[in-house]
């Protein structure tokens, strides 16, 4: 690892008008680092993760990305070019639900390989290769890859949808809500799978999720958000085992037992 | 002839040719790239050509000789009524010989003989945006041309090949022109891009309804879109032409009777009717047959 972070954040703030999407968030996140944000709907989660993938411009506060020439490069200052490289060879967005992320009318093979593509891949047979390669890591059976993504299911067009992300060996991934909407069986692969592929690429990760179990087992670290401001942070099991903002253990005891 | 009177000189009037003119200049300036421009209505529906018209209208001069070809014919309705349509309202002169065309309007054909210096080659086209059926917001499209992002048309081709076992686009096959801008040569079959690929004549675009105008300039690159082990391949035919017996032309399909019987034959007439004055036979041409006028 390195003694230098990946992102580094400072002070960002989104305004709506009057409202506040987030307000003064700061974090560096390192290498390999698996972070959580967690609150409830409404809290600014979403609104800082567009921030942060440069989907949205911030009204303030700065957010600098060390670049693979280890230079850091402020991201509200880069060209739109160089933000949408960025975008589709260094980064992953995980969308919540799937046909965000994916293009519905081209096959599950074509999905994975438009990366590749797009950097100036121009060989049928090694795109296809990893194709497979890839779409057998998220455990999509060979035999599907010519299939549409309408023909998959809500698992199975999650699964490809980070396939489509990580083809291109990105180092950083957003996920927001990866397994909202899916059954609780589907859900535990998925992020067992998840799991894998984190630690088997040293992928750093924002991950938005509602949901602390989640958190729990994705993330190193998380930060509780609650109308837009960061209410606590730490090492995950740290807060969820000793929650010490009064929202984050209102949040950590309404959890169901079952 | 009175009627020529209440018409401006080829049915513009002067301000819309300018404009056009504008438009066209831009797309020469920028090969492949699409200049939007306000395109008028035209006395023809939309899909008949009121983009090629519009240009022809606008770069034509008293003393170009102008031609029309309708998927490569001279004689089909589109063809007729715009090679009339000029010759109402320019007063041109009109031709059905390549060779001596100043201006050939095409609707999905290039012809087989080969241009040269000084012509100008107007296209018809339907849907200028090569990216419109991968992606459907023209906002999307114009910031992925401006930026070059075209994995996208690549990812069409790949599903060519995963469906078909082959590139299985046979027309609208996308072109890179001189480096740089994805263009879609229009409906002509891929036979003819080719023929694109540095030509001496003038290629200019125009999309009537879609409103767009775009060009390539003699000798200009144009490449055609492939894969390192799925080149570019153009189509091949197993018979020569049926009434000329020209090989290594595009050839149509024709229909004969209710019984299964068809022929093969040039789908550019004018190349066909030439070589069967020179005495070529194919093997349906009969010699009572008269030449088609």
């Amino acid at each position: 690892m390195t003694d230098e972070p990946l992102l580094r954040v400072s002070a960002l703030s989104k305004f709506y008008g009057s409202r506040v999407g987030c307000d003064n968030v700061s974090f560096d996140l390192w290498p390999g680092e698996v972070l959580a944000v967690v609150g409830e709907s409404g809290s600014g989660k979403t609104t800082l993760l567009n921030c942060l993938s440069t989907r949205l411009l911030p009204s303030s506060g700065t957010a600098s990305y060390r670049m693979r020439d280890g230079q850091f490069r402020e991201l509200y200052r880069m060209s739109e070019a160089e933000r949408r490289f960025l975008m589709r060879t260094d980064w992953g967005f995980v969308h919540q639900n799937p046909a965000d992320g994916l293009r519905m009318t081209v096959s599950a093979g074509a999905n994975v390989g438009e990366r590749l593509m797009a950097v100036g891949d121009r060989n049928y047979g090694k795109i296809r290769a990893t194709a497979v390669d890839w779409l057998s890591r998220v455990e999509i059976e060979q035999d599907r890859i010519d299939d549409e993504p309408r023909a998959f299911s809500g698992g199975m067009r999650q699964r490809l949808q980070i396939a489509r992300n990580l083809v291109t060996g990105p180092r950083l991934v957003f996920m927001d809500e990866p397994t909202g909407g899916l059954d609780v069986s589907v859900q535990a692969r998925l992020l067992d799978l998840l799991r894998g592929l984190v630690t088997d690429l040293g992928l750093a990760a924002i991950v938005v999720t509602h949901d602390l179990a989640v958190a729990r087992l994705l993330s190193q670290r998380m930060m509780v958000m609650k109308d837009g401001r960061v209410v606590e942070s730490g090492l995950t099991d740290r807060v969820l085992d000793d929650p010490r903002a009064p929202y984050t253990q209102l949040l950590v005891s309404s959890i169901l037992q079952v | 002839m009175n009627d020529i009177a209440t018409y401006n000189f080829a049915y513009l009037d002067e301000q819309t040719k300018r404009m056009i003119r504008r438009a066209i200049l831009k797309g020469i300036a920028i090969p492949g790239y699409q200049v939007p421009f306000a395109s008028r209505e035209m006395p023809m529906p939309y899909g008949w050509g009121t983009g090629g018209v519009q240009v022809t209208a606008s770069i034509i001069g008293p003393d170009d000789v102008l031609k029309v070809i309708d998927q490569g014919a001279d004689d089909t309705t589109n063809a007729v009524s715009i090679r009339a349509f000029f010759k109402k309202v320019a007063n041109v002169a009109v031709t059905t010989d390549t060779a001596t065309a100043t201006i050939i309007q095409t609707r999905h054909r290039i012809p087989e003989h080969p241009l040269t210096a000084g012509q100008v080659l107007v296209y018809q086209v339907p849907i200028p945006e090569p990216l419109r059926f991968l992606e459907p917001r023209e906002t999307e499209t114009r910031k992925m041309h401006a930026l070059e992002e075209y994995g996208l048309m690549h990812v069409k081709l790949y599903e060519d090949i995963a469906k078909h076992g082959r590139i299985a686009t046979t027309y609208a096959y996308p072109v890179k022109v001189e480096g740089r801008y994805v263009m879609d040569p229009s409906p002509t079959p891929k036979f003819d891009n080719p023929k694109m690929h540095r030509s001496p004549a003038l290629q200019l675009f125009g999309a009537g309804r879609e409103k767009r105008i775009y060009a390539v300039p003699p000798f200009t690159d144009v490449v055609s879109l492939d894969f390192e082990d799925h080149p570019f391949e153009v189509q091949t035919f197993d018979q020569p032409c049926a009434l000329c017996a020209a090989e290594n032309v595009y050839l149509d399909e024709v229909i004969l009777d209710d019984h299964g019987g068809h022929m093969f034959v040039c789908s550019d007439t004018d190349h066909c009717e030439k070589r069967r004055e020179e005495g070529h036979r194919g093997h349906l041409a009969p010699e009572m047959m008269e030449p088609a006028q």
